[in-house]
């Protein structure tokens, strides 16, 4: 049996870093504390090789041009937390998750799938710098000797088993995190290393130290033994950010949702899962006076916000985070929040990815990513109940049909043939255009048939009719329709002198087979199309 | 630079005499068609060409839309995902669903101007892996349409070359020049009446037993690819034409001539 531990170190700062990669290399503390009483909680290395030391205020630490300085964020903390515990189930069920900063995953078993633990380890370092956290890891058998162990060595630490001891010898105590007063103790005692306090007598150190020094003791001879408390797998994939200055433009805003994405992708690639929808939801600025903004929730956070929130069904899962925040400026594009954003949440749903075998006889068609993206794309130019495939109602009234998703099925090509080989074996169906909206037309009737018809740019005289065919339904509704329609073939018409139908939204008729129909409710002659 | 590459090519060519009969010639290219399930434009044209600009221009009435429900018919049963670039909002889904096409397989974009249509196509160009990609500008004015730069056609035509994509334009004039590589000119017949048979005058007594059977569209092959590779065709006058077998005739029904048909036998 063997444990790895995952560990890490300046978890705070990582935290940040993980949401803004350009401070990876730079020297950066962290702030905490009401304005302006904030002081310095953490400090990576970096910075304290600059003189900065924790403690300092805010305005002490500003001091330090070269040192960025941020906000802690607790957030942020919380989603680098849930991409740990993502890395620990990438590769076991069995994990604990010990502290916000630690994980141990339990590495029975994983031998036939990933390798010898020596190949384990630096494949888990390789996938917490894929979800852009930098690890310590260690293996042994002994759960505790492995925690330690990440937290007292940098890099990848793998301890055979019997060199428990030997190897925790050189570390610290510090590294148990023991009381304040008993590291004190120790050190009057000129004990600093697990060496030193692994060979001091028990009953001497169980007389002035108690049971803690005894356990302290078992865990710097690498003898400590407790059972792994296994934490439940969760499929959260939330990211959030708090923004320091409120952002308004759909730019800076895309270039914050990219980094969100990545993150999120990540996470669902280290699980193999895809996404199949992103909940967005924005923390708007209250401050703002845009009229068009969302309503206030009086329930958030104890706290007056207002909220944008959305959420994406994507017609196929994936986790490409280019193709997500394409979909997502495109959506927003077309509905933006109206108002400065100032928290940021993303989540994804996940599914498991699309797998997918072309058939050998089946046509190409286009990529479901590629589609998605067009359709949005579309939509966005055109509006989204503009774009889609239509769907028809079962109802008897004209021109009744609902536009849905576009979401095209991959079904074998029909086999059968149908007999068109022979010219003028069978008949087309004449097709019908619709005018919408239906332009109103004035009709001359004689003996109640229509023998002149005028509509916007077109007039002329009925060479044949057909009708009147009577239709009526919905007599309930206030939509109800009756009408009268006629079909009428136009000979000899002329364009109106004033063809300047280019700024005009009338249909240009010439000569032809239109759909007139008198409205008996609105006493009214339309033109319901042409058949072309 | 020029005198170098001709050198060259009569080096190549004299080293492979006698291995290549001629190492620099274009073999001609057997382009794939798609046909349009009406067996008289098919045998006239070859179908529709993948990879290719087809234009279908004609006046109102003539049998544009006709002929795109007939080819998105035949594609959609072919499984293929199209796509209709709908420049006024005028498709009617009833015709289509009637006239077979397989309405879940096609993408309609319901566009309000001109800019939203050439924009559109763009947009299902680069996407790709559409079967059929049909821009319906035949309700727009003639004149607006006329306003579209040539290289906009050329644009398109570069985007669907080499891909198995069909890009269909209606227009009412015209426009896209030698981009296309099919171009049909419809017009429109005398439509038929049912009771023009026994009753010649325009308005009989009753009028409800006057019904619309359908019409006969009548079909110019102004351009083609095709044919031009097969053995080229300059003729201008339709009496030329008719003997060189560019034109054709086909019938269009009404949903409900089947119906009449079967009551009238029936009796």
């Amino acid at each position: 049996m063997a444990f790895a531990s995952i560990y890490v170190p300046d978890f705070s700062i990582q935290a940040v870093v993980r949401a803004e990669p350009a401070l990876r290399q730079q020297p950066v503390a962290l702030v905490d504390g009401c304005p302006p009483l904030e002081r310095v909680v953490a400090i990576n290395e970096a910075a304290a090789r600059g003189g900065l030391d924790l403690g300092m205020t805010k305005s002490q630490a500003i001091q330090f041009r070269s040192i960025a300085i941020r906000l802690r964020s607790r957030v942020q903390e919380e989603a680098a937390h849930a991409a740990l515990l993502d890395l620990g189930w990438s590769v076991s069920p069995r994990v604990e998750d010990t502290a916000p900063d630690s994980i141990v995953v339990d590495l029975t078993g994983l031998a036939s799938l990933f390798g010898s633990e020596e190949t384990i380890a630096p494949l888990l370092a390789r996938r917490a710098s894929d979800l852009g956290l930098s690890v310590h890891v260690a293996i042994s058998s002994n759960l505790e000797v492995a925690l330690h162990a990440a937290r007292g060595f940098p890099g990848i630490t793998v301890i055979p088993p019997g060199e428990e001891s030997r190897r925790l010898g050189a570390l610290p105590v510090q590294v148990f995190s023991p009381p304040a007063e008993m590291i004190e103790i120790l050190e009057r005692w000129g004990v600093r290393t697990c060496e030193a306090l692994a060979k001091l007598p028990v009953l001497e150190l169980s007389e002035r130290l108690g049971q803690q020094g005894l356990q302290l003791r078992q865990c710097a001879r690498g003898a400590s033994l407790r059972s792994m408390i296994l934490a439940e797998p969760k499929l959260c994939f939330e990211e959030e950010m708090a923004l320091e200055y409120a952002v308004e433009e759909l730019e800076p805003l895309a270039f914050l949702l990219a980094r969100l994405l990545d993150q999120l992708c990540a996470r669902l690639s280290a699980r193999s899962l895809s996404a199949c929808a992103i909940r967005l939801r924005f923390e708007l600025d209250n401050s703002s006076e845009n009229e068009s903004a969302p309503p206030l929730n009086p329930h958030v956070g104890g706290r007056e916000v207002k909220i944008y929130e959305k959420r994406f069904t994507l017609p196929v899962p994936m986790r490409d985070s280019k193709m997500l925040l394409r979909l997502l400026r495109l959506h927003l594009q077309s509905d933006s929040p109206h108002a400065p954003i100032v928290r940021i949440f993303l989540a994804a749903d996940p599914a498991a990815p699309r797998v997918r075998q072309e058939g050998l006889f089946l046509p190409s068609a286009p990529d479901p990513e590629k589609l998605e993206l067009t359709i949005a794309r579309l939509a966005n130019l055109v509006g989204n109940s503009h774009v889609g495939s239509p769907r028809l109602i079962d109802s008897h009234r004209p021109d009744a049909f609902e536009m849905s998703r576009f979401i095209p099925l991959h079904n074998a090509p029909e086999t059968r043939q149908k007999n068109i080989d022979v010219p003028g074996d069978r008949e087309t169906i004449a097709a019908f255009r619709v005018f919408r909206p239906a332009p109103r037309a004035k009709v001359t009737l004689r003996e109640g048939r229509p023998v002149h018809i005028s509509f916007p740019n077109m007039h002329g005289k009925v060479a044949a009719a057909s009708g009147p065919w009577r239709t009526s339904g919905e007599w309930w509704r206030e939509d109800a329709w009756h009408r009268e329609e006629w079909d009428v073939e136009i000979d000899r018409p002329s364009l109106s002198s004033a063809n300047t139908i280019e700024n005009s939204s009338s249909v240009e008729a010439q000569r032809g087979i239109y759909r007139i129909y008198y409205d008996t409710l609105l006493q009214a002659w339309f033109v319901a199309g042409m058949y072309d | 630079m020029a005198v170098n590459v001709a050198a060259l090519r009569s080096q190549l060519e004299t080293a492979l005499a006698g291995r290549l009969p001629a190492p620099f010639a274009r073999l001609p290219i057997q382009a794939e068609t798609a046909p349009f399930n009406i067996a008289e434009i098919d045998k006239l044209t070859g179908g529709l060409p993948h990879g290719g600009l087809t234009e279908i221009s004609g006046p109102c009435s003539s049998g544009r839309a006709t002929l795109l429900l007939s080819a998105l018919a035949s594609r959609t049963a072919q499984a293929h995902v199209c796509a209709l670039v709908d420049g006024r909002d005028s498709f009617d889904p009833h015709s289509a669903a009637a006239a077979g096409v397989k309405l879940e397989q096609l993408l309609w974009v319901r566009c309000r101007d001109i800019d939203q249509c050439l924009r559109a196509t763009d947009f299902l160009l680069q996407g790709g892996g559409f079967g059929l990609i049909a821009l319906d500008l035949s309700v727009l004015p003639p004149k607006t349409v006329r306003y579209v730069p040539l290289n906009v056609w050329f644009r398109f035509r570069r985007a669907v070359e080499n891909t198995s994509t069909i890009l269909l334009l209606l227009d009412q004039e015209s426009n896209a020049g030698s981009c296309a590589s099919l171009v049909l000119r419809l017009g429109l017949e005398p439509p038929r009446w049912s009771a023009s048979q026994t009753q010649p005058t325009p308005f009989p007594p009753n009028p409800c037993a006057h019904l619309f059977d359908g019409s006969q569209i009548h079909v110019e092959l102004v351009r083609s690819r095709l044919r031009s590779a097969e053995g080229g065709h300059k003729v201008r006058s339709l009496a030329r034409m008719n003997e060189a077998g560019l034109v054709a005739n086909f019938r269009t029904k009404t949903k409900w001539g089947d119906f009449r048909k079967t009551v009238s036998e029936s009796k």
